[in-house]
């Protein structure tokens, strides 16, 4: 079987890789990207507990469902305002929406 | 080394892989395309953890709904960026720094942390009898039907709000403009 470290330390890596992304990107698509990135691994993380830790109790997997119904609703808003930007801007590069900056 | 364990190095590989690409891609049609792999390769890990409707969930929500949603999005704002610019700010070398420190921070925890050898017990119901418990708990009064209430009136407001932060705004459409 395969142990449970396994899991969590590609979740790990899954978590950073994201957290890399958003960090270092300039297209806030690409930020955005990110951040589906970091939202798997926590996905993966809590699922990966339910198995190992608590098969009994179904709670990890509505965390999970959760998570899922909060990244869709996420993106979706996310990706309208960077519409609403790009169409009021032209731009999608991060350090160009600069708006609320006093 | 079993059969379970080829299937997850083979899997969390191509993950990895995709995920990297994800976030070093100069073109964002390619980095969402490979977004769509690593959101695939996580899909398999769900099955491999024997939550086969997580899978399909992640399937329908992620590779259906918001991989469309972002290569759409890509799509449409391609232009802004131009395909041979500099992808990364400045401070990207920070950030690859910060990611790594963070993965070495975790790394060291979980070595220290009990348990994280444990091996996974047989489940003591079947996967039908799984995917049933999950839905009774999500309507069950005494269980999960509060957050479940929540995230459909959160689904609701994401999807008036998008519709409504997406519109072009009433003096472009007055002036018969393109949005």
């Amino acid at each position: 079987m395969i142990p449970l470290s396994w899991y969590l330390i590609l979740a790990a890596a899954l978590f950073c890789v994201g957290l890399y992304g958003v960090l270092a990107r300039r297209n806030v698509v690409a930020i955005l990207m990110g951040i589906e990135l970091m939202l798997n691994a926590v996905n993966l993380n809590l699922v990966a507990f339910w198995r190992y830790v608590s098969p009994r109790l179904i709670a990890g997997q509505v965390f999970a469902i959760i998570v899922f119904a909060v990244a869709a609703s996420e993106a979706a808003v996310g990706l309208a305002l960077i519409i609403s930007i790009y169409r009021r801007h032209a731009t999608v590069a991060a350090e160009d929406i600069n708006m609320l900056k006093w | 080394m079993t059969i379970l364990q080829l299937v997850f190095l083979a899997t969390a590989a191509v993950t990895l892989v995709a995920a990297l690409m994800v976030v070093v891609s100069p073109r964002m049609v390619h980095a969402a395309l490979w977004l769509i792999l690593a959101l695939a390769g996580v899909a398999v890990l769900f099955v491999l953890l024997e939550a086969g409707f997580l899978g399909i969930v992640q399937v329908a929500v992620y590779i259906d709904a918001i991989a469309i949603l972002i290569i759409v999005t890509v799509m449409l704002t391609q232009r802004a960026m131009g395909e041979g610019g500099r992808q990364v700010n400045r401070s990207w070398l920070w950030a690859a720094l910060a990611a790594i420190v963070l993965f070495g921070g975790l790394l060291l925890m979980l070595s220290q942390a009990p348990g994280s050898a444990t091996v996974a017990t047989p489940l003591a119901a079947d996967a039908e009898a799984t995917v049933e418990d999950l839905g009774r708990a999500l309507v069950d009064v005494d269980r999960y039907v509060l957050p479940f209430e929540v995230a459909s009136v959160l689904l609701l407001a994401a999807l008036i709000g998008a519709i409504v932060v997406a519109r072009p705004s009433t003096e472009a459409r007055r002036e018969g403009r393109q949005p």
